[in-house]
């Protein structure tokens, strides 16, 4: 494992309201990993992500992205929101949705060209979602939907990818394809960092987890720090439940 | 009833009509962002914030050039826009509650400067009441000149940011990781919607200017799935519903325009949402009524390949009579399955044909969503 620090997160406290959902986050995340973020539901991981990607302004705390802001190394991040923070009525074609992961690097004003449209294409294809091409959005499956989100952070072609529930309400075979992608960007060095609900498949699929409810409880390789004493820190006694769910 | 020819010969109507043509087209144009972004009741309390703009300009000017009174009423609806955003992001207050806060409060002081202006001796105030519900017949050459110049910009404003419009409407989030200022998108967007607003008050008026705004996107949508065709659509939509409105109040004597626009766009509304092929309530309603009765069919079907499942020859007869536990099986089903060529009927008796076998077995693989 290379030792470089790819995220690195300080004392970072976040509310919305007056209730913190954050609370002196400190993080480190070492490049070249495939970590996944539990915790139970509201635990503040999709917080986590939103203020580490400057969504979201923290009362106090900074963010590094390879020991500089995030705002000047944006280049080198990619997003991939929860499927249902978009409204998926949008009248648009999935091939349309990838394109603008082509924007940022076009900057203001530009449009999108051939090659935009070719990196479009070829993203489409890694998933599987080139034959849906001119698809309207609304009528695609939630899976197809989660894999043309992947396909525009894909087409961003950063370092570090942020996802967010990948896998919410996607099937079986969705789900394998883009565990394969996942590893696939891992090998070629790049850092994934994954919000994940079921803990059932963290050791299959992650080699780095970091456990998360409002503080942060642990972070490192799963086969060191995945056990019942974490687990129970996170989610509480009864954490067994929490898994069979 | 006028003729069709002193319609085209008479220049005051060919200002009017052209007036209310070219505020359809940019309502419909700008009223799509309006509605892609949720955000239909703005327009409303928009409108009313506009309207103590104008008292105040002309209390202060005592001018009735309609420019002077379009600026107040630009400049209070910014102020009104503004302060519904500060309210939504600075308390916990919900963005309906801010924007009827907004829209009584600045509306109930239009009306009370109104009615102050009112009792002045020198009534000169008289016609300030038409931006209440518009008089689209007191449009001039300059005010259509105006309209025409303000749908120029916007549209050229429209075109150059597109693609930044887009990303904001559909992923806010994701545009502001990208590094795009969404402030800035969002404030260019608002922006031309209070223009929009402001041009057409005088044509159609406070109270029924949302509807301008939001009855030619919400048709247009009914019929695309493409935002490009959208606003375009309804911007042809919006100049439509202005021309006819237009033409129909003109041919009856002292009908108001402004209200018959918005209802001619209301009709296009109307129609949209029971007529669009894809989306309309009349083909979903004949879809689901013909997906019904296939999974009917298909239910009967199934049930025969379950008795034929367990011989060995699936053409083998069985007698209808077998079918009467099952619920909801009738002649017609069979007719039908006949038709379809899934099974053969002979006297009494059924036999399932290859093809129904196949059909059958494939049934339940079908059912699976695809993903
Ligand atoms: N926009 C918001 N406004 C107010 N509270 C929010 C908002 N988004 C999330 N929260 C609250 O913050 C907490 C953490 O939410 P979130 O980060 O979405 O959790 P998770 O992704 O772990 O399920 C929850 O209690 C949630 O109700
Ligand atoms: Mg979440």
């Amino acid at each position: 494992m290379a030792d470089k620090i790819a995220v690195a997160v300080d004392d970072l406290t976040v509310a919305y309201n007056y209730k913190p959902v954050l609370w002196d986050i400190d993080l480190s995340i070492p490049e070249g990993v495939l970590m996944a973020i539990v915790g139970p539901n509201g635990a503040g991981k999709s917080t986590l992500i939103k203020s580490i990607l400057g969504i979201i302004d923290p009362i106090a705390g900074s963010v590094q992205i390879y020991d500089k802001p995030y705002h000047k190394q944006r280049h080198l991040v990619a997003y991939v929101p929860q499927k249902g923070s978009v409204d998926w009525d949008f009248p648009t074609t999935a091939l349309d949705v990838v394109m603008m992961g082509t924007y940022g690097a076009l900057g203001w004003i530009k449009r999108p060209g051939n090659k935009q449209k070719k990196q479009s294409l070829e993203a489409l294809e890694k998933v599987g979602m080139l034959p849906f091409k001119n698809r309207q959005i609304n009528q695609l499956s939630g899976g197809q939907q989660q894999r043309v989100f992947l396909a525009r952070a894909l087409v961003q072609n950063a370092s570090i990818y942020f996802m967010d529930e990948p896998f919410q309400g996607v099937d079986a075979t969705t789900e394998i394809a883009i565990i394969n992608i996942l590893k696939e960007l891992r090998k070629a060095g790049k850092t994934v960092i994954v919000v994940h609900h079921d803990l059932q498949t963290v050791p299959e699929y992650f080699d780095w987890v970091t456990f998360l409810n409002v503080k942060h409880i642990a972070t490192g390789p799963v086969k060191d720090i995945f056990n019942d004493d974490n687990l129970t820190k996170t989610y509480g006694i009864n954490y067994k439940v929490a898994v069979q769910q | 009833m006028m003729d069709i020819t002193s319609f085209f010969t008479d220049y005051t109507l060919r200002t009017i009509t052209l007036g209310t043509a070219v505020l359809g087209a940019i309502c419909g144009m700008l009223g799509s962002f309006a509605v892609l972004r949720k955000q239909s009741l703005l327009g409303d309390a928009i409108s009313h914030a506009a309207l103590p703009g104008i008292a105040l300009a002309f209390l202060f000017t005592g001018l009735k050039d309609s420019n002077v009174l379009l600026l107040g009423a630009l400049v209070s609806g910014f102020i009104g826009t503004v302060w519904i955003r500060g309210i939504v992001t600075k308390t916990h207050l919900k963005t309906d509650t801010a924007l009827g806060l907004i829209l009584s409060l600045f509306f109930g002081f239009g009306e009370l400067v109104l009615s102050y202006l009112k009792k002045q001796p020198d009534a000169n105030q008289a016609g300030l009441d038409k931006y209440l519900f518009g008089q689209a017949a007191t449009l001039v050459e300059s005010d259509v000149n105006l309209m025409i110049i303000v749908t120029g910009i916007s549209l050229v404003i429209m075109l150059l940011f597109w693609k930044e419009f887009k990303l904001l409407l559909f992923d806010k989030n994701y545009a502001l990781t990208l590094g795009f200022n969404t402030r800035i998108i969002d404030g260019l967007i608002s922006f031309f919607i209070v223009l929009a607003i402001v041009i057409g008050l005088q044509t159609v008026g406070v109270v029924l200017m949302s509807a301008m705004l939001l009855a030619p996107a919400a048709a247009a949508r009914q019929w695309t799935n493409s935002l490009g065709v959208m606003v375009l659509l309804a911007a042809v939509f919006g100049a439509v519903a202005g021309v006819v409105g237009t033409g129909i109040s003109a041919s009856y004597n002292n009908l108001s325009t402004g209200p018959v626009i918005v209802l001619v766009a209301s009709v296009f509304v109307g129609f949209s949402f029971v007529f669009s092929p894809s989306r309309g309530l009349l083909f979903k309603q004949i879809r689901l009524v013909r997906n019904r009765r296939d999974l009917h069919l298909k239910k009967t079907l199934q049930f025969m390949y379950s008795i034929v499942e367990k011989h060995d020859d699936i053409s083998r007869p069985h007698a209808i009579r077998i079918l009467n536990q099952f619920q909801g099986y009738s002649k017609g089903t069979l007719r039908q399955l006949e038709e379809k060529n899934w099974i053969e009927i002979k006297g009494d008796t059924w036999s399932l044909t290859t093809s129904g076998f196949h059909t059958a077995q494939n049934l339940y693989n079908n059912n699976v969503p695809q993903s």
